[in-house]
């Protein structure tokens, strides 16, 4: 039986425990269950400590000296520890190198005429993107351009390059700096591919060259494929543009057909969204007794979907289940990642559908619809048209919207705030410089049941707003943040006094929201900007980022990009490293003299917080910045 | 429901900690986190820090194709404690336990080679040696708490799951009119 504080100690919002309370009367379990059930956790694992590469382990060090000090094949907890993160890199470089590979595909089959209901939005980008490939587009019509695109991005995939193309973007010294390291990024499968092979028993075990490899497979990720799932799904669905929304479960409808769209991949949310919009859905839901088709997104497809077409968003990575437990989901799509296989569980206790759309996802108790290009247009038709007939099916006994939603806005492509400044990031510089904006800051990440949910990213923003630090968000963070109410115009009174007059010159919140989780390299490419314009490293700038609540091996990818281009990065929760004394110096002190960063780990937010603005004081004082 | 530890008068003032080998999977979680209770900062990540660094008093050893868990038994007329010249260790009569007294302890090794059980071992500096103290101020010690498969046990739960299984396994044979062969427990 959970006690109200129980309840009130696994999250901060609202919404979660009004939720919680109804999955404990429904008799659902949670994350939270789950995570308890698992109580005690393996120490080994805990500390990097454990190995089972290869079958002569499994293998695990003893912490505290007295049992073995070396696996089976001699491999010591340094060896050890630094081939499982490296492993942690690839798996999380490849998630999102393969959801970029994707929308190439999907830009391909654009361009060759077989994907229906798709379309290049953004000629301009499209071409802008091309000519950075020496592609070019005189006279040529877009799809011609796009194929020769496509075709050069999957380029970028393979083995035949020195260095990916769209590194070129970055500061030159920071790119002399990769080279003379070793660790410029040569092809995005290849980074990957290489590390576990250097992880595979026998090979690297030098715990220092796998944690340089471990950095040249993030950058992989986060200026190769993750700047194409950005770049691409910018062409063919658009680039955003602020936009005002709604955030919680309040915006879920009880008298509307409810779908939500759950994942990472806008491919199929973006024919959902079409689909509900056509006007003989519209009318059947209509003749089904529902006011209308309300889509919500969750997670960072949600994201996808709020940055570009402002659709509502209904909660981040702890919220996933609580969104089925308000009995009023029609349907979830799923498409991949950070979707919990325990969700098909929790849907069975109410009337909801669970989609799964994904050829390379699938998940127990949902139905499989595989979408792809060619029938995805006609494929979205038809499951909205049987999400509204599951409508009448909906248990009214058993629904409950728990609040009024709040208001954010959202749609800060790195082109929406150039535009907001006038055109140039000047005007940010100069703000900088006159210290009204002290520095700048990316709240990023995931949820993690360890962490009472939205604690440490409400509480890190917060107090960064109140020292005049702008903060850019994206993914689970970026949710927590509009939740809380911080992405509102007016939120600019919790700003300290600089930070609030620049954003209410401009209109805008003092928390911009920059979308999804591969979206955080349109954080990178603004630092990247910043540094250009001013002819300096990215480590030179009063800049940080912080993942608070992270829990995915993607987060590990991204904190290590951010590292590796000069970001100082502070962490809530522990990564397994703290198994070996060297790792752990390694990445909290000694990256700093080796690519001008570290990371930091510091779960109390307040604390945190304290750290960076060190930081940021002490870049500052590197500029001759007050 | 979950097992809640036997009043005293029927468990003896103390309950010890029995094993079911037959549940261990060998993870060594208990050694892990015995060292942590019997370290300065009770927590994984900075006990692995701490110097001299804290020592486990569990130990999971792999013997007769099995793995299992071993930690002193505390004996009720324990040879450690008659071996023990200064009586650092000595029967405690209000715990019922083998207790040490590190002030008293002048390192002899006695004990070491006393125990039958291999049960106690030499400490990193002071004290001079370290055995299981049944983390006297936690009701389930650390190791028990740890296990995630519940190979550890009180005695108290011990003695009741093993009669409950019996009890099940007997009534269920005379329903059915037949013998059940008792399942088997570990390697002999
Ligand atoms: S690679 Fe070495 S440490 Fe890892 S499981 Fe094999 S023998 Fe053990
Ligand atoms: S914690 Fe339990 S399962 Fe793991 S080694 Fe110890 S007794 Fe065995």
């Amino acid at each position: 039986m959970l006690t109200s504080d129980d309840i009130r100690n696994r999250t901060i919002t609202e919404d979660g425990q009004r939720m919680l309370e109804k999955a404990e009367h429904d008799q659902v379990r949670t994350v939270w269950d789950r995570y308890q059930a698992q109580l005690p956790q393996c120490g080994f694992c805990e500390l990097g400590l454990s190995c089972r590469n290869c079958a002569m382990g499994p293998c695990r060090i003893d912490p505290f000296g007295e049992g073995p000090q070396v696996g089976v094949c001699g491999a010591d907890a340094d060896i050890i520890v630094a081939r499982n993160l490296g492993r942690m890199i690839a798996a999380g470089a490849a998630s999102h190198s393969d959801h970029g590979r994707d929308l190439v595909e999907v830009l391909r089959q654009v361009a060759e005429g077989k994907a229906p209901g798709y379309q290049i939005r953004e000629e301009g980008k499209l071409r802008a993107l091309a000519a950075e490939f020496g592609i070019s587009g005189d006279g040529r019509g877009k799809e011609a351009v796009a194929l020769d695109l496509a075709e050069a991005l999957e380029e970028e995939f393979g083995t035949r390059k020195k260095e990916l193309t769209l590194v070129r973007r970055a500061p030159e010294q920071r790119r002399a700096l990769w080279t003379k390291l070793g660790i410029m990024p040569r092809g995005i499968d290849r980074e990957t591919s290489e590390m576990m092979h250097r992880t595979h028993m026998g090979v690297d075990n030098n715990w220092q060259s796998l944690l340089l490899h471990g950095l040249r497979n993030a950058l992989s990720d986060g200026w190769g494929g993750s700047l194409i799932a950005t770049e691409v799904s910018d062409i063919l669905f658009g680039v955003p543009r602020p936009v005002h929304s709604k955030v919680n479960l309040g915006v879920l409808k009880t008298d509307q057909v409810n779908i939500l769209l759950h994942g990472h991949n806008p491919i199929v949310s973006e024919m959902i969204a079409q689909a509900a919009t056509d006007d003989d859905l519209v009318a059947l839901a209509k003749a089904k007794g529902a006011a209308g088709i309300n889509l919500a997104g969750i997670c960072c497809t949600g994201n996808e979907l709020l940055m570009r077409r402002g659709i509502p968003m209904a909660g981040n990575h702890l919220t996933t289940e609580l969104a089925l437990v308000t009995g009023a989901v029609e349907m979830m799509f799923v498409d991949y990642q950070c979707i919990m296989p325990a969700l098909g569980q929790v849907a069975a206790c109410y009337h909801t559908r669970m989609i799964s759309t994904s050829d390379k996802a699938g998940f127990p108790r949902m139905e499989h619809h595989e979408f792809h290009p060619d029938n995805a247009r006609e494929l979205a038709r038809k499951l909205v048209t049987e999400a509204i007939e599951n409508y009448p099916r909906r248990v009214p006994g058993k629904v409950k919207i728990p609040v009024e939603p709040v208001d954010m806005m959202a749609g800060f492509s790195v082109e929406a705030i150039v535009a907001a400044l006038g055109g140039t990031v000047q005007p940010l510089i100069d703000a900088i410089v006159a210290g009204k904006i002290r520095g700048a800051v990316g709240v990023v990440g995931c949820n993690n049941p360890k962490i009472r949910q939205d604690y440490g990213h409400v509480n890190l923003t917060r107090k960064l707003i109140a020292h005049d630090i702008l903060v850019v968000d994206t993914g689970c963070a970026a949710v927590a943040n509009a939740r809380a109410g911080f992405k509102v115009a007016e939120a600019a009174a919790l700003a300290g006094p600089g930070l609030r007059e620049v954003c209410g010159a401009l209109g805008i919140p003092p928390v911009l929201h920059m979308g999804s989780c591969v979206d955080n390299v349109r954080i990178t490419m603004l630092a990247a900007a910043l540094a250009n314009a001013l002819k300096m490293d990215i480590s030179d700038l009063p800049l940080a980022a912080a993942a608070p609540e992270w829990y995915s091996e993607k987060a590990i990818s991204i904190g290590c990009y951010a590292v590796a281009s000069g970001i100082y990065t502070v962490l809530g929760p522990m990564p397994p490293v703290l198994g070996s004394k060297n790792v752990t110096q390694l990445l909290t002190e000694g990256l700093e003299k080796v690519v001008g960063a570290t990371f930091a780990v510091e779960p109390d937010p307040d604390l945190a917080a304290d750290l960076i603005i060190a930081h940021i004081n002490r870049k500052r004082a590197g500029l001759g910045l007050s | 429901m979950e097992y809640q530890g036997l009043p005293r008068s029927e468990a003896g003032p103390r309950e010890r900690v029995l094993v079911r080998i037959e549940r261990c999977v060998g993870c060594r979680n208990c050694e892990l986190a015995c060292a942590v209770a019997h370290s300065q900062s009770r927590t994984l990540a900075a006990a692995i820090r701490e110097e001299p660094r804290p020592q486990r008093r569990i130990y999971v050893e792999a013997v007769a194709e099995s793995r299992a868990p071993f930690l002193c038994r505390h004996c009720d007329d324990a040879p450690c404690a008659r071996a023990c010249p200064t009586r650092a260790l000595f029967q405690d009569s209000e715990s019922g336990l083998v207790a040490f007294e590190a002030a008293r302890c002048i390192g002899c090794h006695g004990c070491l080679m006393a125990c039958p059980f291999g049960m106690i071992q030499a400490g990193r500096g002071s004290p001079f040696i370290v055995k299981c103290d049944r983390c006297p101020d936690r009701d389930q010690p650390a190791c028990v708490a740890a296990c995630p498969t519940g190979a550890l046990l009180l005695e108290g739960a011990y003695l009741s799951m093993r009669r409950r299984d019996a009890i099940a396994r007997l009534t269920r044979a005379a329903r059915q009119g037949r013998a059940e062969l008792p399942p088997v427990e570990a390697s002999p």
